[in-house]
Order: structure tokens, then sequence, then C-alpha cells
């Protein structure tokens, strides 16, 4: 009998910023492969606790473990898009792709291969040589995709990366992201407000309770692909995780 | 766009251009035509523009043509200026970006950024006599405390969210600095580089005033001592002229470098 090793352990991990308890004991495991969304009132530590997976803050107690090792961006391929723009403004629209990259410090033709296809498969082929200042929002959105999937990262987190886009273009970079996702086959930990969202991508929900945040289910969703918003199992996996939600 | 901004740069130029004749006008009109003024009081335009001329070759009263001084004041301002550059913007970056050199530096520095430039003078002058080296030190403390306090807040302004990009991807802490910071912080490094100068060519003018034996502010002071207003304007407008001249060369240098139309 074989078990399938879990990409991402993690045991007990907790969070204080002083006094001030954050994380309270988390305990979960995300397979190979995995789009995982994660969801939890506002304000319950939701930015925290991947800050603290990535080891941007470093957890007060507990472990993480990628691959069986403790996290380490440094060895490990991990890609994070954050909820501000985070596009270099200095950097060119290819530059900005290619940042990752260098510093892994991947051999040249494999980084310009890379770089070609992520600028393709994202649209901005034409704008190379763009400086953001001179993008729309989705485009640098669309930059900050292109560079966390560059360097084809193992792990990829996501901090409500549409959180600040209007709906038709939610829509298109969400298809965009599954497209990504399936073709790479990244473990993606995506965080989100949005249960629609949620319930849109991935293929597990995790709910989270307020704070001090711990895990307070995980929900298994399977709906076919292409998921459709109006479809009455679509609705019903909303309003349950909507019920979740509630600590009302 | 390019079309667009020229015309509009035009414009302006067109607009930069008349207000400078109609100071001039006015200024021709109070001294030459109502005669308001006597002309060892307010030297008319005219006269000033003849002093100008005669200066480039005419040794009296201060001992030097007006290119002489220009080059004296210049040689002693960017020496100055360009060793305030090498060690202030580093100084600056370092010291933003390392706690330790922080507490350090920053005591000293703090005290030392509240004296104005010229008040270094005499102490200066006490230390290595009148020269050379008197006035280039002054002016390497005045244009160095704007390079640091520029280039300090250049780094300390870097987004937390840039750092985390390169902090993800595993940067190191020298690449978090060469790869996000520095070119973060260039625009302000910039900045700094302009206020220094700035405040380097108004430091040597009144250095030049007390210590000195040829200059630019040397001349005035020699000319206002026997009355020669006309030689006194025709030194503050050589001063004006140059500084504007080395901003705008800065300023050039500047947009070449910092990319991504993040320059003023």
């Amino acid at each position: 009998m074989e078990k399938k090793e879990a990409k991402v352990v993690v045991n007990h991990l907790t969070k204080k910023f002083g006094d001030l308890l954050v994380l309270d004991d988390l305990n979960f495991e995300v397979q190979e492969g995995e789009f995982l969304c994660i969801v939890g009132p506002t304000g319950c530590g939701k930015t925290t606790f991947l800050n603290s997976l990535t080891r941007l803050y470093e957890p007060t107690a507990g472990d993480i473990l990628v691959n069986g090792i403790p996290v380490n961006p440094k060895t490990q391929n991990i890609s994070y898009i954050f909820q501000e723009y985070s596009s270099f403004p200095w950097l060119t629209v290819e530059q900005n792709v290619r940042f990752g990259l260098e510093i892994k410090k991947t051999p040249k033709a494999e980084a310009d291969a890379n770089v070609e296809e992520m600028l393709d498969i994202v649209g901005l082929t034409k704008f190379r040589n763009y400086y953001p200042s001179q993008l729309s929002i989705s485009m640098l959105q669309r930059v900050a995709i292109a560079r966390a999937f560059a360097t084809k990262p193992e792990l990829l987190l996501m901090d409500e990366p549409y959180g600040q886009l209007d709906i038709d273009l939610r829509f298109k970079l969400e298809d965009e992201l599954i497209k990504l996702w399936k073709k790479t086959g990244t473990t993606v930990l995506f965080i989100t407000h949005n249960i629609e969202e949620a319930v849109y991508l991935s293929e597990k929900i995790m709910v989270l309770t307020n704070k001090p945040t711990s895990v307070k289910t995980v929900l298994d969703n399977n709906l076919p692909r292409p998921r459709d918003v109006t479809s009455p199992e679509f609705v019903e996996l909303r309003n349950k995780v909507t019920d979740l939600i509630k600590w009302w | 766009m390019k079309n667009k901004q020229t015309a509009k740069m035009s414009k302006f130029l067109i607009i930069s251009v008349l207000s400078v004749c109609a100071g001039i006008l006015a200024w021709w009109i109070v001294t030459d035509v109502l005669e308001l003024f006597r002309s060892n009081v307010l030297p008319s335009p005219v006269k000033v523009m003849q002093t100008f001329m005669k200066k480039w070759v005419e040794t009296k009263p201060d001992g030097a043509t007006l290119l002489q001084h220009l080059f004296a004041s210049l040689k002693v301002a960017l020496g100055g200026y360009l060793i305030g550059a090498a060690i202030g913007i580093p100084l600056g970056i370092f010291m933003a970006w390392n706690d330790k050199i922080d507490m350090l530096v920053r005591p000293v520095f703090d005290l030392v950024r509240t004296i104005p430039g010229v008040a270094w003078t005499s102490v200066m002058v006490t230390l290595v006599g009148i020269g050379y080296m008197s006035k280039a030190l002054v002016i390497f403390i005045s244009a160095m405390v704007a390079m640091v306090i520029n280039s300090y807040s250049g780094i300390k302004q870097t987004k937390t969210v840039h750092l985390w990009v390169g902090q993800t991807f595993g940067a190191s802490n020298w690449e978090l600095l060469t790869k996000v910071a520095i070119p973060s912080a260039l625009p302000m490094i910039f900045t700094g580089l302009d206020v220094a100068l700035g405040s380097a060519w108004t430091t040597l003018v009144a250095a030049e005033l007390l210590a000195s034996t040829r200059g630019l502010g040397f001349m005035i002071q020699q000319a206002r001592g026997i009355f020669r207003l006309d030689i006194v304007i025709v030194g503050m407008v050589v001063i004006a002229i140059t500084g504007a001249i080395l901003s705008t060369i800065i300023r050039k240098i500047g947009n070449k470098i910092v990319k991504g139309g993040r320059l003023g």
C-alpha cells in the first residue's frame, strides 16, 4: 500500500504578536498539485497565515514542512502573489517576469524560454518593454502572475490577488489561473474573502474561524469544470461555505 | 504623445523666456530710462552687460578674469561635491539598511547636519589654512549631508511588498539591497544629488567671501569693497547660470539612469 506524501504539512502552527494570539494551533495537509482555497471572516489572520507559511513572519510555534523539510524560500521553489500591486516600477514587464529566475540563477536559455512562455500565456508579449506606470491595473496583476509562474514553483501562494479587480476581469483572470494551474501542476494555496471565487476555483476549501484563527473545517469541492456559478450544485456549496463563515 | 510633450515644452520655454525678459526690461526702465537709482547703487542692465564682456579679458580690480574666477569656483565646488557624493550616498544607503551602522553613525550625523555648512569655514581655515582644501572640505560637508538624508529616506521608503517579493523568491540580504532597495531608492538619490548641488554651490560662494584669493565669491567680495555693483551683479548672474546648467546636467543623467518614468 502506497501512501501519497503530502506536499505541505502544517503542524501546530501558532503566531503571536506580543500578547495577541493570531494563529491558534493550525494543523492541515495539502496534497501535491492540489488547489486549496482558504476562506474566513474578514480580519481573521489569513494574510498572517500565508506570511508565516513563507517565513516572512517567524512563527511563534509549530512546523511547516514542504516536501518533508522545513519551509525555506532560499532552497525551495515558492512563489507568492500579493494583494498589493507588487510589480517593480523600475523594471519593464519582461524584466519583472524574469526577476525570480534571476534570483534563482536559472540558466539563461531556460529563463528565456520560461519568460517567453509566460508573456505569451498572460498576453503581454506586445507590452514586454513597457514599464508598470504605463500599464492598466489588470495588466499589472498579470505581470505579477507571470512572474510567479515563471520560476515553475512547486508551491504557489496567492493572497486575494483579484480582490481589487472588477467582476469581468476577475472571471477572466480566474479562468487564466485555472489554465495555468492545470498546465503546470503547481500546488496552489489561494486566500480569498470572496466565497464565490473560492467555490469557482478550488478543489478543497479550508474555512478558518474568527481570531484567534484555527481551522474550522475543510470541504471537498468536486464540481465538474468548467464550473457554472448559477448551477444548483454551485449555489448549494456556496451557501454551505457562507453558513460556515458566519460567526454571528 | 512625444510631439504633444515637445509642443508643451516649447510653450513653457516661451513663457520662461518672456518672464526673464520682462524682469530685465523692468530693471532697465527703473535705471536707464527713469534714472531712479544712481549707477553705483543699482547699475543698469546695459552697464552690467558691458562689464560682463569686459571681465572676460580684464583682471582689474580683483586680479583675475571672469573665466579664471569661474574655474576656481567650479574646481572647489565639484571637488567637494563629488567626494561628498562618493561618501554620502553609500553612507546613507548603509545607514538605512543596517541598524548597527545606523546606531553608530546616526548620533554624530544628527549633530553635524544641523550646522550650516558655512559655519565650518573658520574651523577649516584654522585647520588647513586659506586655500583649496578648506573650501573643498566645507562644501564636502554640506553636500554630503544632503546626500545622506536623501539616500537614507530613499532606502527607508522601499515598499515592504517589493522586499517580500524578493524574499519569497529566496533573495539574499545583499540581493534585496542591490536588486530591490537601491533601484527603488534611485529617484530619491538623484533628488539628493540635485539638492546637494544647490547647497554645494551656495556654500561655495559664502565660503569664498571669507577665505579666498580667487573665485566668484571672492570677486563679488572685492567688487563690493570698492562699490563696483556692476561686477557684483555680473558675479551673481554667472553663479545663477552655472548653477542652473549643473542642475540640468544632473537631471539629464538622472533621466537616463532612473527607469520607468519615476523622476518628475
